[in-house]
């Protein structure tokens, strides 16, 4: 689960890290209020959605005065932020954060992951603050410093002192930055978040650190850890199918073909997809059903994909193991029924009870096409696409 | 014959008083492997359709030489459950269960370093020597004994790739479903590892997805010691960057772990690559022909 930069902020300041001051807003009407909080000029105005490269698309201005500020509030909250990461569509900004300015002397970046290869945290370092971290992956890679974190014994001040000296910090700040990266662990670990990113990273010129943007997202799985931050979730930046899916344990991804798919299990799923590409279409969406879909959830399931206008074609593709095919077959001519689905639903099943599954699909009395095999259904799916 | 799992086999069962742990240990009992015990702290003295229950793992080995166990206990309790198997001295452990926090995973991989114990999964269905025995969820009737071992993080889609070898007339000699989770006790190259010291494994099936790079190294490792055929296919050719594809671990990450270079790093070390999910069986016919 993504934060906004103001809740990242937030959970930093709780842990005692060091942040501009700043306060969100989803009005414009209490920004001139605000900048003048702030004890001082510039302040910057900043968009608050999940995408990155929010200054690029113009959703990060500064302001030099209080009629400034509001005039800057009043162009970024309602624009549609286009960015390398919300796609062509862009962004709908509902939310501000007025921060106080700072004196930058250097930029720096630094970010907490789990290395899947060796089963540990990664913090990795860089001088090169405020870049697109990937792009100095790519071309830079001995500008990032990494240091792994052994789970047994928890970051060590050498791993900090080393990552301080390593950035270059002089004599007088390393004290300061190795206790700024060991308290950032903390809030990693405690928190159980799966990713921590500052970029950047300032050292003022004033000789103090502050994290001037923040990427904070909870792990998922640990969230039963974290009820307070259940209230981290805005919902404005999900899709609305996915929400709905989410209600009904349902695991969907929205995609932009035609052909909607349900499928039990997600590597299945993801095989779905390929082929139907593979067969020539494309998948409206990735959508598992679980190992012991209900009649529920399969209503609710296909009530999803059809909602979806540019949907033209169902494929149902069932490996029955736990889930048993006469089950599952009972689940879709119900539902298939009762909301009255007027497109092509192509269905393959195989595994448990097969044999009176199809029965119950032949004599349903709708107009079912079975696929015989994955890529048999698949090209029925896509051919039924294209008329 | 066999890895990991077969006649041997004694499997104790944790969270077997639960609805799911009790369906699967009788299912698993019915395939026919020896299910000795379970374990249900509190309910020591009962038992589950005969199976004896136990408080601790503990009290299960030494009651039962149980050498093998199957985890269905919630994602939150799951980490100490393989801990404690772990620390009974349980050489295989099963984790089936889905969502344990990676956090959680990563304290238990250093636990377990330096231990002789196995542990597949989590989130994971298991694994199974077709007609010895199964850990595990997976429907036994689809699989036949055979000569062809299967890796895989997914479930279904490995019941998919069993049921068209079965379809063939290609029997397993066994089906290692690793789990879908970013961190988990056995890699693609483990298995693969397993197999390749397998006299009576003639061929492997691999099957990946995108995130992470477990694929790639277990293509370098086929690459300088596999001679048996390996057939493979990657899930997620079509699967956006940046989403989680229904299992934990199935994420391309700032353009890392996509199926493109999984299955480039395949084919450069001669496994034979499906682009289709619906070739896998036709594609190891035609590899084991030759």
């Amino acid at each position: 689960m993504k934060l906004h930069e103001y809740q990242a902020k937030e959970v930093l300041r709780k842990y005692g890290l060091p942040v501009p001051e700043g306060y969100p807003t989803d009005t414009t009407y209490n920004v001139r209020e605000i900048a003048g909080r702030l004890g001082g000029y510039p302040v910057v105005v900043k968009a608050q959605i999940h995408a990155g490269g929010r200054g690029k698309g113009g959703g990060v201005k500064l302001a030099f005065n209080q009629d400034e500020a509001e005039q800057q509030a009043k162009a970024i909250l309602g624009m549609n932020l286009v960015t390398h990461q919300t796609g062509p569509e862009g962004r709908i900004v509902k939310r501000l954060l007025v921060e106080a300015g700072c004196q930058i002397a250097k930029e720096y970046y630094l970010s907490i992951v789990l290395d899947r290869a060796s089963s540990q945290n990664v913090i990795m370092a860089s001088t090169e603050g405020g870049m697109d971290i990937e792009e100095v992956a790519e071309k830079h890679p001995e500008k990032i410093l990494k240091v792994y974190v052994d789970p047994a014994v928890g970051i060590m001040p050498y791993q900090c002192r080393q990552l301080a000296f390593g950035l270059g910090f002089p004599q007088e700040m390393i004290g300061q930055v190795a206790a700024f990266i060991a308290k950032f662990y903390d809030v990693y670990i405690k928190e159980d978040l799966s990713m921590a990113e500052i970029n950047p990273l300032v050292a003022t010129k004033d000789n103090k650190l502050l994290a001037l943007d923040a990427k904070l997202a909870y792990d998922d799985n640990a969230l039963f850890r974290h009820k307070e931050a259940i209230d981290f979730r805005d919902l404005n930046e999900e899709d609305p199918l996915e929400i709905e899916a989410s209600k009904f344990s349902l695991n969907y991804i929205k995609l932009d073909g035609e052909i909607g798919c349900m499928v039990n299990g997600a590597g299945l799923a993801m095989a779905t997809m390929d082929i139907i590409k593979y067969c020539g279409g494309a998948p409206a969406n990735f959508l598992d059903v679980g190992g012991s879909a209900s009649a529920e959830q399969i209503e609710e399931a296909l009530k999803i994909i059809i909602s979806d206008p540019s949907v033209k074609a169902i494929f149902i593709n069932i490996f029955g193991g736990i889930l048993r095919c006469d089950r599952l077959a009972t689940g879709v001519v119900t539902a298939a029924k009762k909301i009255n689905i007027k497109i092509p639903i192509v269905i393959r099943m195989e595994g448990t009870n097969v044999e009176e599954g199809r029965r119950i699909l032949a004599e349903s009395g709708l107009k079912f096409l079975i696929g015989n095999g994955m890529k048999d259904g698949a090209q029925k799916a896509v051919a039924a696409v294209k008329g | 014959m066999s890895v990991l799992v077969g006649k041997n086999t004694r499997l104790l069962v944790q969270g077997i008083t639960g609805k799911e742990g009790m369906f699967h240990a009788l299912g698993c009992r019915d395939y026919g492997t020896a299910v000795v015990a379970g374990v249900t702290p509190g309910k020591e003295g009962q038992n589950v359709e005969g199976i004896p229950v136990f408080n601790t793992v503990t009290n299960a080995v030494r009651g039962t030489k149980a050498n093998a166990t199957m985890i269905f206990v919630p994602p939150a309790f799951s980490a100490d459950a393989i801990l404690e198997a772990l620390d009974a001295g349980i050489q295989l452990i099963v984790c089936i269960t889905e969502g344990i926090p990676p956090q959680d995973m990563v304290k238990v991989k250093r636990a377990m370093r330096g231990s002789s114990a196995r542990l597949i999964g989590p989130n994971c269905p298991g694994i199974i020597t077709p007609g010895q025995a199964k850990i595990g969820i997976m429907p036994g009737h689809i699989h036949k004994a055979g000569n062809v071992g299967i890796v895989s993080r997914s479930g279904t889609l490995t019941y998919e790739a069993v049921g068209q070898l079965t379809a063939q007339g290609i029997g397993q000699s066994t089906c290692i479903g690793i789990g879908g989770d970013p961190v988990n006790g056995t890699s693609h190259l483990d298995a693969i590892r397993l197999f390749n010291e397998d006299p009576d494994t003639h061929a492997i099936v691999m099957i990946g997805e995108i995130g992470g790079s477990a694929e790639e190294e277990a293509a370098d490792y086929v690459k300088a010691h596999v001679k048996k055929p390996v057939v493979g296919f990657i899930a997620g050719q079509t699967a956006p960057p940046g989403r989680r594809m229904g299992h934990a671990g199935a994420i391309i990450a700032g353009g890392k772990g996509t199926a493109i270079e999984k299955m480039k790093a395949m084919e450069a070390a001669g496994i034979r690559v499906c682009e289709s999910p619906a070739d896998i069986g036709e594609t190891m016919k035609k590899a084991l022909k030759k």
